[in-house]
């Protein structure tokens, strides 16, 4: 086949969606004008990917209380895949087999909201992605090398409510976490709501990440008030060993939050020397609680500091060069600038305004740069590297474009005039990201808005509704949105990376699976009895299973350790046992284990879950649960040796087996 | 008569003069590297494999392509749907032979450059001839033996077939190339140069006289 040259094709495909806009695009108008239509097809144009062609970007977002993680492509914003994380997903078979379920534990659902990527001298490194569990107080590491969820550390002790995580450090040392919630500590300790403010206690955790393997353990812990601790960011380049989280309950009410803890006009951010931290821990000043070393702030200075801002915030976060941090109002129209080279003399100078339970209270007007009147509801700020940096506005649904100090004076004098350009977004947008925004050199280019509300502006679904994301070019002196597209709940933030940052295997290698009980061939699959347990081996193939039928009776407990033996990209396969609640799918090159507790007698058929091949359809085979008193004659396993290589398949020299290809005849029951 | 007889005799007598046991040499070291290298290639395109599923078939092995040589496993994979007998490099002897004639060939060129004897050359490109006459009919018997041995159980009923030794066809919903590799243009440039080393010393000296 010729060719056809790229530019050719991507004019071909302008030219439909110029076609396809002009006609459908705005059916109300009528008359749009030429300059509208240039514009609509501008930005088709520049969000459109044609088909076999690739996004520049991944975007992974979080899916709130969903408990996954969804990844799409920037700029066509398409919908790539979900990464189960928190929550069952049968698509992928997850939470089915027992590795999957024990990383998910006792739980079936978590609440991810902050999605940080791994860095490596404060920029992307795209080895891991880590998720936190607002919910059930968990963190979890995704490996970026096949995206798919390797550990779930949690629940972390001494620590409720992981909403203000799982913020990176430049080098991956930790992911920081700070409770929403304040309980009586240790966990499980019964308090008066009354004694709030004495009985409850909020903290900081270092979760230490191992530089090679990535495991996450808890590191240390900062005791805090019951402030319920807000968003944060980490440090970089000069605020390297720092990190930044607002509060939004100084007040520390315990009812009627809403009012109660909205009295103040300042609520009291901290900012936490995580180095001095960690310093502190090795040099014994911590005390011991449910084996993690907690700092009391008030007896080891220099760990913690507080620092007012206006007013209940929300978001804080550091820019590309480290030297600014910005909060964002929430209940007051302004973003504040905190400017870090002041709280480091602030602090050298003892520039304090007080103190609060023995914690020194940054003086304010010291350590403030300014505050800018960006507009109402100001949560969050993200940066594209240029000295600009982006607002999300929740009660005006807009985004607004403001410039990074250092202003001039006359700037300073007015600082609506450093606020550059705003933009509608569809509604009530929760977080932004600007690609890049956390690393030390952002992308820049696209911005994604995360509105809450989607409020009909897509085909109804009926009354629970979508999430809207917009996507908006901000190479330009004004933003301009050029997309919009509808998720499933919730994301909240996201993280944005260059596609040629990583490299992900589609197969899993036979020479990396390490399962003891993987076999690569049809002649050492079979299964044996010990006792009430039956275990098998299972290979599976385009297109079948081997063993293709499987014998048990009523009250054995059946282990399937499946092998899928391909090698091929997407030649993935699925293990669905009918009416046993099992799906269990194999990628190419995976080895998995399920268990099934067996109480009805009947003939079970299973089968191939996942589309594999023209004969899908005809892969399957068939669980035979005999009564329980039904005598299963002995028989030869089909390759002992393989059978019994490994403890636990609990292989045992004459017990009854069954081969893998020719059943025995076995007395009806 | 008897000059035509005496004309050939003296013939294969020549010596060599220097430019045709340099151009031995030559093709000794070529005929030598041609064992490290593929000597054919079969492309397989399908919608679903758009890169492509690639067999190579050296002197000594046959290797897949793609990710860790997982494309022979692929093909035979889907062959299996027609029938086909699985190609295995242990089935095919001649792999045996093959790095072995390819000394045979380095060590006769090496004792021509060395004896300077034309008949020594002649008799090289004679023999060399026939190994490639034989081994591409060898060639062509596998390939038709795979293509008409297909088990008649098999998902897919197909009617017997060989596959292309050279060119492009369509099978099913593959297109299948099959073409010579490097291995094998090392090959026909060591017959060249044995023609040349004839043909560089036509006019030479006989030896002896």
């Amino acid at each position: 086949m010729k060719m056809i040259p790229k530019s050719l094709m991507t004019l071909a495909g302008v030219g439909a969606c110029a076609a396809f806009l002009a006609g459908c695009g705005k059916p109300s108008s009528g008359s749009g004008s030429a300059g509208a239509d240039a514009e609509i097809t501008k930005n088709a144009v520049a969000s459109y990917v044609p088909p076999g062609e690739k996004d520049e970007y991944y975007l992974f977002y979080s899916g709130g209380h969903s408990g996954q993680v969804f990844v799409a492509g920037i700029p066509s914003m398409r919908h790539i895949t979900t990464i189960p994380v928190f929550s069952p997903y049968p698509g992928m078979g997850y939470g089915f087999d027992e590795k999957t379920k024990k990383l998910l534990g006792d739980y079936t659902w978590g609440d991810v909201h902050h999605p940080g990527l791994s860095q490596t001298k404060g920029d992307y490194d795209g080895r891991w992605l880590f998720v936190n569990d607002n919910a059930n107080n968990r963190v979890a590491r995704i490996d970026l090398r096949d995206f798919k969820t390797k550990e779930i550390l949690g629940p972390i002790p001494n620590s409720m409510g992981n909403h203000g995580s799982s913020f990176v450090t430049e080098n991956t040392e930790y992911i920081l976490v700070a409770t929403r919630f304040s309980v009586p500590l240790p966990k499980g300790t019964v308090a008066d709501l009354e004694d709030y403010e004495s009985k409850f206690n909020g903290m900081v955790s270092g979760i230490k990440v191992d530089p090679e393997s990535g495991k996450m353990s808890v590191g240390w812990q900062i005791l805090t008030p019951p402030f319920d601790w807000d968003l944060g960011s980490t440090g970089k380049g000069p605020s390297s060993g720092w990190a930044f989280w607002t509060s939004y309950n100084t007040e520390m009410a315990h009812d009627q939050l809403e009012t109660n803890a909205s009295q103040l006009d300042r609520d009291l951010a901290a900012v936490v020397n995580w180095r001095a931290a960690e310093q502190a821990v090795k040099d014994g000043k911590a005390t011991e609680m449910n084996g993690v070393p907690i700092l009391d702030p008030a007896k080891v200075p220099g760990v913690l500091y507080y620092v007012g801002i206006a007013k209940s915030p929300h978001g804080m976060d550091v820019d590309p060069t480290g030297e600014w941090i910005v909060a964002g109002g929430k209940l007051q129209p302004t973003t504040t600038v905190l400017n870090f080279a002041k709280i480091q003399k602030a602090i050298a100078d003892e520039d304090f305004e007080g103190e609060f339970r023995g914690v020194p209270i940054l003086n304010h007007d010291s350590v403030v740069e300014g505050e800018v009147p960006v507009g109402l509801g100001p949560l969050h700020t993200q940066y594209d590297g240029l000295g600009n940096a982006y607002t999300s506005l929740f009660i005006d649904s807009q985004v607004a474009k403001w410039k990074m100090p250092p202003w001039t004076d006359a700037e300073k004098k007015d600082l609506n005039s450093v606020v550059l350009d705003k933009i509608p977004v569809h509604y009530s947008i929760g977080h932004l990201v600007v690609a890049g925004s956390d690393t030390m050199h952002p992308y820049g280019k696209w911005l994604v808005a995360m509105n809450k509300l989607s409020k009909g502006r897509h085909l109804s679904v009926g009354p629970s509704q979508p999430e809207d994301s917009e996507l908006i070019d901000i190479t330009g002196q004004k933003m301009r949105t050029v997309y919009e597209s509808f998720t499933e709940p919730e994301p909240h933030f996201a993280q944005i990376l260059k596609a040629d940052a990583i490299k992900p295997i589609e197969v899993y290698p036979k020479a990396e699976n390490t399962d003891p009980n993987a076999i690569w061939t049809a002649e050492e699959a079979g299964q044996v009895r010990k006792g009430n347990e039956v275990v098998a081996k299972m290979t599976a193939i385009r297109s079948r299973f081997v063993p293709d039928r499987l014998e048990a009776k009523v009250g054995d407990t059946l282990t399937v350790h499946i092998t899928n033996i391909e090698q091929s990209s997407d030649m993935i396969h699925g293990f669905g046992l009918v009416e046993n609640n099992m799906n269990v799918v194999l990628d190419p090159g995976e080895t998995r284990t399920l268990k099934v507790k067996l109480t009805k007698p009947g003939v079970y058929p299973y089968y191939c879950t996942n589309f594999c091949s023209a004969l899908h359809q005809e892969m399957q085979g068939y669980l035979v649960v005999r009564n329980a008193d039904a005598v299963i004659p002995d028989d030869e396993p089909v390759n002992p040796a393989s059978l019994e290589a490994v403890p636990d398949t609990n292989a045992v020299d004459g017990e009854p087996a069954v081969p893998a290809t020719s059943m025995p005849e076995v007395p009806k029951s | 008569m008897t000059t035509l007889l005496d004309r050939e005799y003296s013939f294969f007598h020549k010596s060599l003069n220097m430019w045709s046991r340099l151009i031995l040499l030559l093709a000794a070291v070529i005929v030598a590297a041609a064992v490290f290298f593929p000597l054919w290639k079969l492309h397989l395109i399908a919608p679903q494999y758009a890169d492509g599923l690639d067999m190579q078939i050296y002197a000594y092995k046959i290797e897949g392509g793609g990710l860790n040589g997982n494309d022979l496993d692929e093909i035979n994979l889907l062959n299996h749907y027609i029938g086909m007998k699985s190609i295995e490099q242990a089935d095919f002897s001649e792999m045996q032979i093959l790095p072995f004639m390819f000394g045979v060939f380095f060590l006769l060129a090496m004792r021509a450059a060395v004896f300077g004897e034309m008949k020594a050359v002649v008799d090289l490109f004679m023999v060399a001839s026939y190994f490639g006459v034989f081994s591409i009919g060898a060639f062509y018997y596998r390939l038709y033996s795979y293509g008409h041995n297909l088990d008649p159980t098999a998902p897919m009923p197909t009617e017997p077939f060989t596959p292309l030794i050279f060119g492009t066809q369509k099978i099913a919903n593959f297109t299948q190339s099959s073409y010579p590799e490097l291995g094998t243009y090392l090959l026909w440039v060591f017959m060249a140069l044995l023609l040349a080393a004839i043909w560089f010393s036509r006019r030479a000296k006989v030896s002896g006289l």
